[in-house]
């Protein structure tokens, strides 16, 4: 019980903040609604059990990403809102119905996942430790040894890349 | 009781959610945040379906799809910076260099 109300307040909260992040006419308040979302994602993480990824929400998402966000927002100095300048071609009806095409496509995919539902996938092997965060490391230096590898290099080739990109010249 | 369902169901919503802020919205650092909240979705179902059949992989591949979203904010945003620098506007409308 206590579970399905820390539940419905966590997605409501989520969702309300997810509308205030694309909807909200500043820019500056539209990112630290996108911290709130994020803070509440993490305790969403923390119900389904898994803490160490609630903990990487908080430092990567909520402490990193999001300060990269305010940097560029307090850099570009905006003379005039982006949201002023009309252009005749935009179709922004266009784009509800798009989005509307893919909510019905997705509870197209849930009907039929309802009404077929999938044979219950075997169990993968044994892992020798206990503990949410030692699990999760075990698989990434075990089975995952190489997309780690990979994911490192991708990080560091964004670094370069983003280097790179905001210089002002080389 | 909450099943693995009504996690499917929040994040449908936030995956709309950010795919409507992505095709309505002008200001492009607006569409990049939408893009983390489409990312998020896609986290919770991953997490959802890794505490539903007691297997951590779903969390693993979690942490890869948050470093990918890291890398692509920061190439992301060292675009919008560079593209600021030259053009003085962030509207995505106003951004059709390519086109002749």
């Amino acid at each position: 019980m206590a579970q399905a109300i820390a539940f419905y307040f966590i997605a409501a909260c989520i969702l309300g903040f997810a509308v205030l992040v694309v909807t909200t006419r500043d820019t500056v308040h539209s990112v630290l609604f996108l911290v709130l979302d994020f803070l509440f994602v993490a305790a969403l993480y923390v119900l389904l059990g898994a803490q160490f990824l609630a903990a990487i929400q908080v430092l990567v998402y909520a402490g990193g990403i999001v300060v990269l966000y305010l940097f560029v927002v307090m850099l570009v100095n905006l003379k005039r809102p982006p949201e002023a300048h009309e252009d005749p071609h935009r179709r922004t009806k266009l784009g509800f119905g798009l989005a509307a095409a893919v909510l019905l496509e997705l509870g197209a995919i849930a009907v039929y996942g309802f009404v077929n539902p999938a044979a219950p996938v075997p169990a993968t092997a044994a892992i020798p430790v206990s503990g949410n965060t030692e699990q999760v490391g075990w698989l990434l230096y075990t089975s995952y040894l190489i997309p780690f590898e990979v994911a490192s290099m991708l990080l560091l080739v964004a670094m370069i890349g983003a280097i790179v990109l905001a210089k002002r010249e080389l | 009781m909450i099943t693995p369902v009504h996690y499917m169901l929040l994040s449908a919503a936030l995956f709309i959610i950010g795919v409507v802020g992505v095709l309505v919205r002008k200001n492009i650092i607006i569409i990049f945040m939408s893009i983390e909240l489409i990312l998020n979705a896609v986290n919770i179902n991953l997490v959802a379906f890794s505490a539903q059949l007691q297997n951590v992989v779903g969390q693993v591949f979690a942490v890869f799809v948050i470093a990918v979203a890291a890398a692509e904010a920061a190439v992301g945003l060292g675009i919008i910076l560079a593209f600021y620098r030259n053009k003085e506007t962030i509207n995505i409308d106003e951004m059709n260099l390519m086109r002749s």
